[in-house]
Formats: structure tokens, C-alpha cells, sequence
């Protein structure tokens, strides 16, 4: 099982001009080691940040955009994988980092542990899908992940995080989503 | 009286006599308005007049998405790119989506406009502080592209409630 906080920093190392989408702890982790205005946090119902990044990889074909997902995350918007899938634009990378609970909301088991992401996006029609579990295989992926020229899936196989409480108050400042739109104005 | 959120420069107008909303009339308000997308989850109230004629359309990109909620994730990304996009849902949808709602154009003020059949959710677009405006007759279609900029100009939410079936023609 790899650590998300390694994973992140491995590619907070690599990443240049990607529009990163996180939410939840994967957004906790991603802010903590990297702030830039290039981040966007997405706020709202849960589930959305792939719907949030398949609509910036529209508005903006030019600049890759990673989406940093959670296992719960997803399985409150599965049909995502489907509506992606369909569009399929060439500048996205959906990564799902699956430790089979609800980290940020007490660490409860999500329904089904073992579920197969990589599987759902495949039987949604993704052709680029891979499932990882050593840090080492997170890495040999980063070209993939950060340069493809294709929609990417990957599922992340971690270990639980720290489930201490949350403040989303300074990740969802309007100021941060203000200097996000501002950077793809230029 | 109005209701708090309808819209106070644009009033639905009383004893309208012109006949229903002529979905080519809406095609071409919206693409007034600079719209590229239009996300929808289909509706018997739309699909003919409005919904096949915009996936037939090559100036419109039309994204089917599997729920509603979808829509709103989908349009935030476009807004922060600066894209416009209409979301096309029937009022059911909205129900369902009401937390995305709320999380996202609402919380984070963005320039959503949407198109929901049924007047049932007046109440609720009140209470959740989002103008709203009727589209009853085709003499009402004209307001469209002004709610719509409008909406960007002041970077919020705005809903559009197609009381009239649309035509297809």
C-alpha cells in the first residue's frame, strides 16, 4: 500500500503548468505541500470533483488537468466515470486513491472494500486505466499521469491517513478559486 | 408582490396571448448569450422541442451526463475557464441536485443558468436565494439572452422555469 502524502509529494515535485483538482483528504494533503493557483479545491456536494475537472478540461484543451479523487468520494457519483468516458477529453487524468474508507468523515468502511475502480472506468468505456499499490509504480506512471495525450484513469491503492478533524475553511476560500481564474485568463 | 428571487427587470408578463415557446426561438437566445455547452439529462417536457434540436445543433456541444448533480460540477469548471454553458434539467433533477446546488454556484456565487420545467420548485429557488423567471409564451423567449448575461455580469446563479412546452419548430 503506498502513503498518499509520499505519493502527492512525488508528484507536487513533477507537476508544472496542470490544473490539480482535489477534494476532501487528498485536497488536505495536496495544500499542505503544495499552494499555488493552479489548485482548484473543489466545494460542494461530494462526488463532484471529476465533474469540476471534466469541465475545466474543456474550458481549457490546452492544459492537462488532474483530478485527485477519493474511493467515497466516487461512489457517490459513479455515473461520472460514464459521462467522462463519453466526452473523453484528451487533457484529463482521473486518480481515485481508494484506502476503502471514509477518512475524512471518521474512517468508516466505504460500502464493499475491495471494489474494482479500475474495472468501473474500464466497463465505462476508458481505454488508459491502471491500478497501482507500491510507491514505485506511482511513480513509473507520473508520465502518464502528468503528459498524456489522452483521458487517463488510475486507482491508487493507499493506506488510511490521519482521520483528526478537518477545517476546509482556508482550501475554500474564494480568493483561491478568484486567483484559479485568473491564471487560465492568461 | 414578487417573490423574492424572481426577477425584478425582466417581469413575467401578464395575459400573455402568443403561443407556446418555439425551441428555435430558445436556440437562438442562448446561442445570443454566448452559450458553448448545454448539459442535460433529458425530460419529456423539453425532449422534442428543445433537447434534440440542440444535439442537432453544430454551435451547441451538448453533454448527456448520467444525474443532474453532474451538471453543476460540469458548469463550475467551464465558469472558472470562462466557458458558458446552460444546464437543461427537468424540476425533478433539480430536487435531486439541490446539495450540488447549494455547494456549488450558490456557495461559490458562479454564473449558472439553468432551464427546468414545472413551476413546483418556485418556493425553493426563494428560499435558496436564486432569481428566477418564467418562460411561459414565445412572447417571453426574448428575455433569455439578457438573464443569462445578466447572470455573468453578476456572477450568480440564475434559473429559467419553461412553463410552455417548447415547440418544435
Amino acid at each position: 500500500m503506498i502513503n498518499r502524502r509520499e505519493a502527492l509529494q512525488f508528484l507536487s515535485r513533477r507537476v508544472t503548468d496542470q490544473i490539480v483538482v482535489a477534494t476532501y483528504s487528498s485536497a488536505t494533503d495536496w495544500l499542505d505541500i503544495i499552494d499555488r493557483p493552479l489548485n482548484y479545491f473543489s466545494s460542494g456536494a461530494m462526488g463532484l470533483a471529476s465533474s469540476h475537472g471534466l469541465g475545466l478540461a474543456l474550458a481549457r484543451p490546452e492544459r492537462r488537468v488532474i483530478v485527485l479523487d477519493g474511493d467515497g468520494s466516487l461512489l457517490m457519483n459513479l455515473g461520472t466515470l460514464v459521462t467522462i468516458a463519453q466526452v473523453a477529453p484528451r487533457n484529463l487524468t482521473h486518480l481515485v486513491f481508494q484506502n476503502g474508507t471514509y477518512e475524512a468523515n471518521g474512517g468508516h468502511p466505504i460500502p464493499n472494500q475491495g471494489v474494482d475502480f479500475e474495472a468501473h472506468a474500464r466497463a465505462a468505456g476508458m481505454r488508459d486505466t491502471f491500478t497501482v499499490s507500491t510507491l514505485k509504480d506511482f511513480e513509473a506512471r507520473s508520465e502518464t499521469i502528468l503528459a498524456a495525450d489522452h483521458l487517463v484513469f488510475g486507482c491508487i491503492k493507499i493506506e488510511q491517513g490521519p482521520l483528526g478533524p478537518r477545517s476546509y475553511k482556508e482550501m475554500y476560500r474564494h480568493e483561491r478559486r478568484m486567483a484559479l481564474r485568473e491564471a487560465l485568463a492568461h | 408582490m414578487s417573490a423574492p428571487g424572481a426577477d425584478h427587470v425582466l417581469p413575467l408578463r401578464e395575459g400573455a396571448v402568443s403561443g407556446p415557446p418555439r425551441g428555435a426561438s430558445i436556440i437562438a437566445q442562448i446561442k445570443k448569450a454566448n452559450i458553448e455547452y448545454v448539459l442535460s439529462v433529458p425530460d419529456q417536457h423539453t425532449s422534442v422541442g428543445l433537447l434534440y434540436p440542440i444535439a442537432a445543433d453544430r454551435d451547441l456541444r451538448l453533454i448527456r451526463v448520467c444525474k443532474e448533480d453532474e451538471c453543476f460540477g460540469i458548469a463550475a469548471g467551464l465558469t472558472y475557464g470562462n466557458i458558458r454553458s446552460l444546464i437543461l434539467v427537468q424540476y425533478t433533477g433539480f430536487l435531486y441536485a439541490a446539495n450540488a446546488i447549494r455547494g456549488v454556484p450558490c456557495e461559490q456565487k458562479l454564473p449558472q443558468s439553468k432551464k427546468f420545467g414545472l413551476r413546483i420548485i418556485e418556493p425553493i429557488l426563494d428560499a435558496m436565494g436564486i432569481q428566477h423567471t418564467s418562460i411561459e409564451t414565445e412572447d417571453d423567449v426574448p428575455k433569455i439572452s439578457g438573464l443569462i448575461d445578466a447572470a455573468w455580469r453578476e456572477s450568480r446563479p440564475q434559473a429559467i422555469i419553461l412553463g410552455g412546452r417548447p415547440e418544435a419548430k
